[in-house]
C-alpha cells in the first residue's frame, strides 16, 4: 500500500466532505427546525456559483467575487423564505416537496436564460492555481488546500453559533419546541428567515468554491442535493455536528471507493471483473452506508433530543 | 436576428410551394442540462445547413422537428415515440449518446424508418445489432480512439493511464484505444455518466500522477471536458503527464478554455475525421457561414449535424419526395453521394462510413482564437472493427 497515495486521497476525500457539509447545515437546519423539505437548496447552490462566476468577469477578481457574492445569496435565500417557504410551513411535507421543486424548475430555467446552457468556467488567480508541497512527494493544488480550510473554519464556526451564542440557543429551542419557543415571546418568523438566509449562504459558499473547479453550470445543484439528504440522513435531522460528521464520513468514502476499490477488488476477482464492478460499486456506496447506519441507528449518528 | 430571418424565409418557402410533398425529418439531441451546449451547436449546423438548401431538398421542402433526449436514455426514447408517432416524421437523425441512440434504435427500426446517427457510433450497432435501414453521419466509437492508439506508437509512448466516463461509448473508446496501443494500460478509471455525471476527479487524478505512465487519456466530451481540463491543469500535471484526449477538446470548449486562459492546452494533439481546416468547397462554406452566424468555430459535432442533413436532402432528391421508397432511400444514402465537409467517403457493410481520420493541433489562429487544423492523416479510408460482425453484405 502507498501510503503518500493514501495521504492526498484523504485530504481529497475531506475537501469533498466540507463542500457537502457547507450545502448539508443549511438543508440540515431548515429541515430539522423549520420543518421544511426543501428540494431547492441545490438550486441556490448553483445560483452562488453562476453569480460568484458573472462577478469574477465584471470585477476581474475571484475573491472580490466570493465577498460580493456572499450577501447576495444570503439576500436570494431570506427572499426564498419570505415569498415561497413561508406560505408552505403549514402544509405537509408533500407540498414542500412539490413547491420547491417547482422552484428548481424556475430557477434553472432563469439561469439558462440569463447565462445561456454551456456554464462557465471561473479562472482563478496565478497563487490559488498552483500546487502547494505539503512533503516531500506530497503536492496538492492550492485551491483544494484552500477549499479544506475554508470549509473547516465554516464549519466550526457554524457550530459555534448553534452552541454557545444566543441565536444558537434560540435556534436549538426552535428545533427542539418550536410552539414553546414563540410562546416565550421570540419572533419566530424572524429567527426562521435568519435560519433561512445563513443556510442559503453557506449553500451559496459551497457552490462558489466548487465552480473554480468544476465550472457554474446548469442542474449542478440537483447532483449535489441527493448526496446532501444522503448527509443529513446519516447524521440526524436537525443536527449541524452530526451533518459535520456525516459529512466528512460520506466524503471520505465516496472518494477512497473511487480511489482504491478496484485494486481491492481485484484481491478476489479477476482484473477485468474487477474493472467493471469497482465504478457501480463505488457510485453506490454511499447509500450502502446509509443503510447500514440507519439499520443500527434509525434517526441517525447524533438526533437533536426532545423532538 | 440572423436565425429570425432565416426562419421567416424558411416559412415562406412552406407557404408558397404546396405542390410537392413535405418532407419532416425529427432530429434528437440534447437541449438541457449541462450538455445542452452541444445540441446548441448541432441546432445551429442544422439550421445552417437547412439555409443553405434554401430550405427545399430538390423541389421539395425539408422541415427538422427537434427533439431533447435531456442526457437520458428513457427520455431519449420517449421524444423518439413521440416523434414518429404524434409528429409522423418520415426519417429520424440526431443522437449524441450512444446509450440514447441504443435505447432508441428499435422504436425507429421496428416502424420501417430510416435512421441516421450525427454522432453516436456504438460498437452494438456497428456488429450483430446493425441494421439496412441505420446509417452512421460520423464514425464508430472505436475508430477515433484507435488513430489516437497509432500514434501513440508512432510517438513512443510506452505506459498510458486512461480516464472516461462509464457508459456505452466511454467502454468502446477503452476498447478502441486497447485495440491499437501497443504499450502497456497501467490503470484505468470508469467514471459516472449521466445528468448526475462525476466532475471533480481529484481521487483519479492523484491515482494517474502516481501511476508512472508516460501519458494520460481521456475521454470527457461537452460540458465535462472544461472540468477535466481545468482540474488537470490545477493538479500540475502537465510536465509530469502529457494529456492526450479524443472528443474532449473540440469547438464547444476551446473557446471557454481560452476565456479562462488555459495556455497549457495549445500545441495538444487530438484525433477526428473532420476539422476546420480541411480545405474543400464544402468544409470552407460550412466554416465560414457558421462563423460569421454565431461567431465561433463549429465543432466536429456541428459538422456532422450538417453533413446529415445534407445526405438526407440527397436521398430525398434521389427518390424525388417518395419517403415510401425506402429502398431507394437506402441505396441513395449508401451511395454517401453529397458534399460532405470531411471530404469524399465511402460506406461500409454495415453503413458506417470508410474514412480518414486525421491528427489535429490546437493552435492560435490569425484573429487570435484557439482552433485545431491537421498536421497528419494517421489512417486513410480507415473502416471499423466491427463490420465483418455485421450480417449485412
Amino acid at each position: 500500500m502507498d501510503y503518500t497515495l493514501l495521504l492526498i486521497q484523504v485530504l481529497n476525500g475531506l475537501q469533498l466532505g466540507v463542500l457537502l457539509f457547507l450545502v448539508a447545515s443549511g438543508l440540515t437546519l431548515v429541515f430539522g427546525i423549520l420543518d421544511f423539505v426543501n428540494l431547492a437548496h441545490g438550486s441556490i447552490y448553483m445560483l452562488g456559483a453562476f453569480v460568484c462566476a458573472s462577478l469574477t468577469y465584471a470585477l476581474d477578481s475571484y475573491l472580490l467575487a466570493v465577498i460580493l457574492a456572499l450577501p447576495i445569496i444570503g439576500i436570494i435565500g431570506y427572499l426564498f423564505e419570505v415569498f415561497l417557504a413561508r406560505p408552505l410551513y403549514s402544509r405537509d411535507h408533500l407540498d414542500h416537496v412539490l413547491g420547491t421543486f417547482g422552484a428548481i424548475l424556475v430557477i434553472d430555467t432563469i439561469a439558462h436564460l440569463i447565462w445561456g446552457p454551456a456554464g462557465i468556467a471561473i479562472p482563478l488567480p496565478n497563487y490559488l492555481d498552483g500546487q502547494i508541497k505539503i512533503s516531500e512527494n506530497i503536492e496538492l493544488p492550492t485551491f483544494r488546500v484552500l477549499i479544506i480550510i475554508v470549509g473547516l473554519l465554516a464549519a466550526f464556526g457554524l457550530l459555534w453559533l448553534v452552541n454557545f451564542t444566543r441565536l444558537g440557543m434560540l435556534i436549538r429551542a426552535g428545533a427542539s419546541n418550536r410552539t414553546m419557543v414563540s410562546a416565550l415571546g421570540i419572533d419566530i418568523r424572524t429567527l426562521f428567515a435568519i435560519v433561512f438566509a445563513i443556510g442559503a449562504t453557506l449553500a451559496g459558499m459551497a457552490g462558489m468554491l466548487i465552480a473554480p473547479i468544476t465550472e457554474a453550470s446548469l442542474g449542478m445543484g440537483n447532483n449535489v442535493i441527493i448526496t446532501a439528504f444522503v448527509v443529513i440522513i446519516v447524521g440526524g435531522i436537525g443536527s449541524v455536528k452530526g451533518a459535520l460528521v456525516a459529512a466528512l464520513l460520506i466524503g471520505l468514502i465516496d472518494t477512497l471507493g473511487r480511489a482504491f476499490l478496484d485494486d481491492f477488488f481485484k484481491i478476489f476477482m479477476s482484473a477485468a471483473a474487477a474493472e467493471n464492478s469497482a465504478p457501480a460499486i463505488s457510485s453506490m456506496s454511499i447509500y450502502l452506508i446509509m443503510a447500514l447506519i440507519l439499520s443500527f441507528k434509525p434517526n441517525g449518528l447524533f438526533p437533536p433530543k426532545l423532538r | 436576428m440572423k436565425k429570425v430571418l432565416a426562419a421567416i424565409i424558411f416559412c415562406n418557402f412552406m407557404v408558397s410551394s404546396a405542390v410537392s410533398a413535405e418532407i419532416k425529418i425529427g432530429f434528437v439531441t440534447t437541449l438541457t442540462t449541462p450538455a445542452a451546449v452541444i445540441g446548441e451547436d448541432m441546432t445551429n449546423a442544422v439550421n445552417l445547413a437547412l439555409e443553405h438548401l434554401n430550405g427545399k431538398a430538390g423541389s421539395h421542402k425539408i422541415e427538422v422537428v427537434f427533439g431533447d433526449d435531456g442526457f437520458a436514455p428513457d427520455t431519449g426514447k420517449q421524444v423518439t415515440d413521440r416523434l414518429l408517432k404524434q409528429d409522423k416524421v418520415d426519417i429520424m437523425a440526431g443522437y449524441i449518446w450512444s446509450h440514447v441512440l441504443l435505447a432508441s434504435r428499435k422504436s425507429v427500426l421496428d416502424a420501417g424508418k430510416i435512421l441516421i446517427s450525427s454522432n453516436a457510433g456504438p460498437s452494438q450497432m456497428a456488429s450483430k445489432l446493425c441494421h439496412e435501414n441505420f446509417f452512421s453521419a460520423s464514425w464508430q466509437n472505436d475508430q477515433t480512439p484507435m488513430a489516437m492508439g497509432e500514434v501513440f506508437n508512432k510517438v513512443g509512448i510506452k505506459s498510458l493511464y486512461i480516464m472516461a466516463p462509464n457508459y456505452a461509448a466511454g467502454k468502446d473508446m477503452v476498447a478502441g484505444i486497447e485495440r491499437t496501443f501497443k504499450g502497456q494500460v497501467v490503470g484505468k478509471d470508469l467514471t459516472k455518466w449521466g445528468a448526475d455525471a462525476q466532475l471533480d476527479f481529484s481521487a483519479e487524478l492523484a491515482k494517474a500522477k502516481v501511476s508512472g505512465a508516460d501519458g494520460l487519456f481521456v475521454f470527457y466530451p461537452g460540458a465535462a471536458s472544461g472540468a477535466f481540463t481545468k482540474q488537470y491543469h490545477q493538479a500540475g500535471l502537465k510536465d509530469l503527464l502529457p494529456l492526450y484526449s479524443v472528443f474532449t477538446i473540440d469547438g464547444i470548449s476551446l473557446p471557454k478554455l481560452q476565456a479562462a486562459n488555459f495556455s497549457g492546452i495549445v500545441g495538444s494533439k487530438v484525433t477526428q475525421q473532420w476539422d476546420p481546416s480541411l480545405d474543400n468547397q464544402a468544409n470552407k462554406k460550412f466554416v465560414n457561414d457558421f462563423k460569421k452566424q454565431f461567431g465561433k468555430y463549429p465543432s466536429f459535432y456541428a459538422a456532422q449535424s450538417y453533413d446529415t442533413i445534407n445526405m438526407i436532402a440527397s436521398a430525398v432528391t434521389a427518390v424525388d419526395g417518395d419517403m415510401s421508397d425506402v429502398a431507394g432511400l437506402r441505396s441513395a444514402l449508401k451511395s454517401a453521394n453529397y458534399n460532405s465537409v470531411r471530404g469524399k467517403y465511402s460506406y461500409g457493410n454495415n453503413n458506417f462510413p470508410i474514412q480518414n481520420f486525421y491528427l489535429r493541433e490546437v493552435v492560435e489562429d490569425s484573429d487570435g482564437n484557439w482552433t485545431t487544423e491537421v498536421v497528419d492523416t494517421v489512417f486513410k479510408n480507415h473502416q471499423d472493427p466491427f463490420a465483418a460482425d455485421c450480417k449485412l453484405k
